[in-house]
């Protein structure tokens, strides 16, 4: 008989390696959880949180820069640019990052057409996580709720 | 040491009681490691903060190389009473930051007196030979690929911890009387051992740090875009560490 924290459990299981199957997350993802304990529970969720206020704030300076038309300092992209790409990575924020790696490379060869489809595909990705991510900490929250402890997934 | 005013606490789930410089903190427990991180993300300075008090280290997390300066006191001419109280066991920075890079501040660091003692090591995303030898060879005692792992920051501690009671077996842990690790087999760093905290230190009057007191810049100009000249490197300067280093994390653009 399977019971709701079972349930649960289990789709939290599923869902997770889900993420991580479909690229969202990579293992930095894991070591971040191995960060998280009693005494700092909310230890990634925070991180994370932090890191989509980041995008956000990054998202904006690349879009008012690209906005200057005829006068793009694709430096200044460039550099938002390297700073998602690093926080990125230090979450494992795997989709996001790589798009970095394109979208640096379209500011290097300052390519305008190609920097705004790369904002447009960043800005989609990161909310994408954000919302994923969202439901897998309710999830949790689930679990711990009917009385369950939520399970270590080993991907 | 200048009130910045700009102090934040971050996290309001952890109550840290954040003191300007640590002037009013009572003093630092003499078998506590001291760490100063720093990184102009705020994203990695959580993380670093994080990674390290998981390894039993005092943290203070500051955003820029000038803030770093300030908070050790390098910057100004501070009376020594006041760097006494600034135990630091090792100073860990991000290369790429606005402003001064991490290899800048090492310089400094490694310029003054009071602290050029203190091991340094270099975080960065980006794996460039060239970048590494060149902070090895001014005298940081370790390099970094981020995104950093618990694995890293354990490795570092291991090699701080210098009280012969720690018999780990790593490797890497520095007996008591030998001199620094240096990867460079023909530094010119002839510094002494790093000064860390041993049972026998007289320093019990320095003060502590909270947990973490970060501090946050105003102001955040453009990275410059940073340009990795071919350095005269030796040849022989490329320690197999270095190597193992690159070849360890195999994701890296």
């Amino acid at each position: 008989m399977d019971t709701l924290v079972a349930q649960l459990q289990r789709q939290f299981r599923d869902y997770t390696i889900s993420l991580y199957h479909q690229g969202f997350l990579d293992d930095q993802f894991t070591e971040l959880k191995k960060l998280q304990d009693e005494c700092s529970p909310d230890f990634v969720a925070e991180v994370v949180s932090l890191f989509f206020e980041d995008c956000e704030k990054l998202i904006g300076n690349m879009a008012r820069a690209l906005d200057q038309t005829g006068n793009v300092d694709f430096s200044l992209v460039g550099s938002s640019v390297h700073q998602l790409k690093g926080s990125s990575s230090s979450v494992g924020a795997k989709r996001v990052k790589g798009l970095c790696v394109t979208f640096k490379e379209c500011c290097d060869s300052q390519s305008f057409e190609g920097c705004v489809r790369c904002l447009q595909q960043v800005d989609i990705e990161y909310k994408s996580l954000k919302a994923k991510l969202q439901d897998l900490f309710n999830l949790e929250q689930q679990i711990v709720q009917a009385g369950g402890r939520i399970p270590q997934v080993d991907i | 040491m200048a009130s910045d005013g700009g102090v934040s606490c971050l996290r309001r789930s952890e109550m840290m009681s954040v003191g300007i410089g640590g002037i009013d903190s009572p003093p630092l427990d003499v078998d506590e490691v001291h760490v100063l991180a720093v990184d102009d993300s705020l994203v990695d300075r959580i993380v670093i903060e994080r990674l390290l008090r998981i390894t039993s280290c005092k943290v203070t997390a500051v955003d820029s190389g000038w803030r770093a300066l300030e908070f050790l006191g390098i910057d100004n001419e501070k009376a020594s009473a006041e760097l006494d109280r600034l135990k630091v066991d090792l100073i860990i920075t991000d290369y790429c930051m606005p402003g001064m890079t991490g290899y800048e501040l090492l310089k400094k660091i490694k310029e003054s007196s009071s602290f050029r003692q203190v091991p340094v090591v270099i975080m960065s995303s980006e794996n460039v030979i060239t970048r590494i030898d060149r902070c090895l060879e001014e005298g940081a005692e370790d390099f970094l690929l981020k995104p950093v792992k618990l694995a890293d920051v354990k490795r570092l501690r291991n090699y701080l911890a210098r009280d012969v009671k720690h018999s780990n077996g790593n490797k890497r842990k520095l007996p008591k009387d030998s001199p620094p690790l240096t990867l460079s087999p023909d530094s010119s760093d002839s510094s002494p051992p790093p000064s860390t905290l041993s049972p026998d230190s007289s320093d019990s009057s320095s003060p502590p740090l909270s947990p973490v007191e970060i501090f946050s810049s105003p102001l955040l100009s453009p990275l410059d875009d940073e340009v990795d000249d071919v350095l005269t490197s030796s040849p022989e300067s490329t320690p197999s560490l270095v190597r193992r280093q690159k070849m360890r994390s195999p994701g890296l653009d």
